[in-house]
């Protein structure tokens, strides 16, 4: 028998080469079918590669081609993002993204970890129930509470004009960080941690010393997630610090580059860009843990 | 160990003492969340019911009206119906088309044996761009008058729409952003197509199947759960629909960002009008909070009827393994 095979692999069986090899038609057909496969994948990549290099070539454009219907710029104007980066604001917004991000990122991570731990490893009578909670506030769209959360905010808090009534909540545990590191602890196996309590370890060493070195990935993947949600909110500095530009965000503040700028395209197109690189280099450092936490979202579940 | 007998008539007492402690340590590892569930969800929640039923501009203290601030808002307050005929408007196309075209490319992307992960990564990075930078560069590509989408429609000879500024266009221009972003949906059905097992495949190869028949009875099968969970994480999304629709109006109109000039979402003519627009816009625009508060409470009891048709229908979420 395995002789057999292997003389068919090496081609010297000829009774059985015909049916080896494809008749013509089904080889055509195959290959009219690589092509169609790989035609579709071109023009899908041109309709996502191509508005970020419509954008980019806008942005190297002087102010008066950008004005104009050309594609392809006529002098390349690289000056175009030094001068945005020197826009009054935009450092300030920098930092403040920055800040937002990075802060929010921490609270959450931090605070979110033990909860996780507990509705995936602990038994008490209300777990159902809490977990249901989780998830219920996880599909709460944000403009539900936020007539209170304002009023809460900046007249008991006086805390309007800031980023901090983003950031302290997020020390309270966020619920979709919640809900997927919990879904992840479940795959550890209790034994480990059976282990552990044996040998007189408690549960907050345990958490730290072994869940957390075991999970890295998943914290890695929820950080990121945080980080990205953070640096593209739009909703919650509108309402919070749209009053004062000196706490603005960088996605809150790109807009008014319209204004600064009246219909400076070029200006506007560099901003963009500038806004954009950050996330999409993130993403290229740490594209394992990003996928693995997407898929994790819709199929694990 | 050894002593068995005292031990076993200590139980009880210790054992209740243990009990005691592990529910301690229970909620120890559960407070930042009951805080945070407390404070920033049940609390705002419960006054977000009192205050749609009170007269509030945020200066004076709130005056109770009873049902005035429902009946306004259910009887005469326009903008609501059309946010909603909106909102079934981008369930009913842009989530199908986000779906289809994710599943599409997903069965794509498997078929690509070389360049496939050049493939998925290049079509998930503009999933990554920041909502605000991505609706900005689309009012730009999709500018009537000089965008450059309509610069090349016009050389083959093709229609130009006004997109963001037409009325007609402003929803499907929406649309086309929402499917630029398609990353999201190409990961899970990536995912969920490699896990089709490749025996029912070879099996159905042997039968002599053709490929519809193919993706009928062994891919769609394998895969309805995932393409049920996109479809109504989809839904919930496009409750919460905001900065894409606010962006897109506020570049696509000229008003002049942030600078205090006010802009009434919805441009052009309301049509890409949300109910979270609409929450924003009397809360913090006209400040008639109370039609606010009425706003956000509709809002939330169809995204809750949403997330339990999820519930129960995955149920795999609240099982431990």
């Amino acid at each position: 028998m395995a002789q057999t095979v292997t003389a068919e692999a090496a081609g010297i069986a000829p009774p059985l080469a015909p049916a080896r090899t494809p008749p013509r038609p089904r080889r055509r057909k195959r290959v009219l079918t690589w092509i169609g496969v790989h035609t579709l994948a071109v023009t899908a990549v041109l309709f996502f590669i191509l508005p970020f290099v419509f954008l980019f070539l806008t942005s190297v454009m002087s102010n008066k081609q950008a004005l104009t219907s050309d594609l392809w710029p006529t002098s390349w104007e690289w000056g175009n993002y030094t001068k945005v980066m020197k826009t009054p604001g935009f450092g300030t917004w920098w930092r403040n993204t920055l800040m937002y991000a990075g802060l929010g990122t921490l609270f959450t991570v931090v605070s979110s970890l033990p909860v996780a731990y507990a509705l995936a490893k602990f038994r008490f009578r209300f777990r159902g129930v809490a977990l249901m909670l989780v998830i219920s506030s996880m599909m709460l769209p944000p403009q539900v509470i936020i007539i209170p959360m304002y009023i809460f905010w900046a007249k008991q808090m006086h805390l309007s004009g800031t980023l901090w009534p983003l950031i302290i909540p997020m020390a309270f545990g966020d619920a979709f960080t919640i809900f997927l590191l919990r879904q992840f602890l479940l795959t550890i196996p209790s034994e480990y941690l059976d282990a552990a309590r044996v040998d007189g370890c408690g549960e907050l060493r345990i958490l730290i010393s072994i869940v957390v070195p075991m999970i890295r990935p998943a914290i890695a993947a929820v950080a990121l997630f945080q980080f990205f949600y953070c640096w593209n909110d739009y909703f919650g500095p509108q309402v919070y610090a749209s009053e004062n530009p000196g706490a603005w965000t960088l996605s809150y503040g790109l807009e008014s580059f319209k204004g600064a700028h009246q219909v400076n395209w070029n200006l506007m197109m560099a901003a963009t860009l500038l806004v954009m690189a950050p996330v999409i280099l993130v993403f290229f450092f740490a594209q394992k843990a990003f996928i693995e936490g997407v898929t994790l979202t819709g199929v694990k579940g | 160990m050894t002593t068995t007998a005292p031990a076993a008539a200590k139980v009880p007492a210790a054992l209740r003492r243990q009990r005691r402690r592990r529910n301690l340590r229970t909620l120890a590892f559960l407070s930042p969340w009951l805080i945070g569930f407390s404070v920033f969800f049940a609390y705002p929640l419960g006054a977000t019911v009192y205050y749609s039923f009170t007269r509030y501009d945020l200066i004076n203290p709130p005056v109770w009206v009873g049902m005035r601030n429902w009946n306004y808002v259910l009887n005469d307050y326009p903008p609501l119906w059309q946010a909603l005929r909106n909102t079934l408007w981008l369930v009913v196309v842009m989530v199908t088309l986000r779906v289809i075209f994710g599943l599409g490319l997903g069965m794509l992307a498997i078929r690509l044996k070389r360049g496939g992960g050049l493939f998925r990564t290049l079509s998930y990075l503009p999933y990554l761009a920041p909502p605000v930078a991505a609706t900005i560069g689309f009012a730009f590509l999709l500018n009537p008058g000089t965008g450059p989408v309509n610069h090349l429609l016009g050389n083959v000879g093709m229609p130009q729409p006004g997109w963001f500024n037409d009325p007609d266009w402003s929803k499907p221009a929406l649309t086309l952003l929402a499917l630029w972003g398609i990353g999201d949906l190409l990961v899970i059905f990536t995912a969920s197509l490699l896990d089709v097992p490749r025996e029912q495949y070879e099996a159905a190869e042997l039968d002599g199947v053709g490929p519809w028949q193919r993706f009928r009875y062994v891919t769609w099968p394998a895969i309805t759960p995932v393409v049920l969970f996109a479809v109504v994480t989809g839904v919930i999304q496009t409750m919460q629909y905001y900065t894409q629709a606010m962006v897109a109006g506020k570049v696509a109109s000229g008003i002049i960002g942030n600078s205090g000039q006010s802009f009434e979402p919805g441009y052009p003519q309301g049509t890409t009008l949300t109910l979270p627009q609409l929450v924003y816009e009397e809360g913090f625009s006209t400040f008639n909070t109370g039609a606010a508060c009425v706003i956000s409470l509709l809002l939330f009891v169809i995204a809750m009827a949403f997330t339990f048709l999820l519930l129960r229908r995955r149920s795999g979420l609240l099982d431990d393994d």
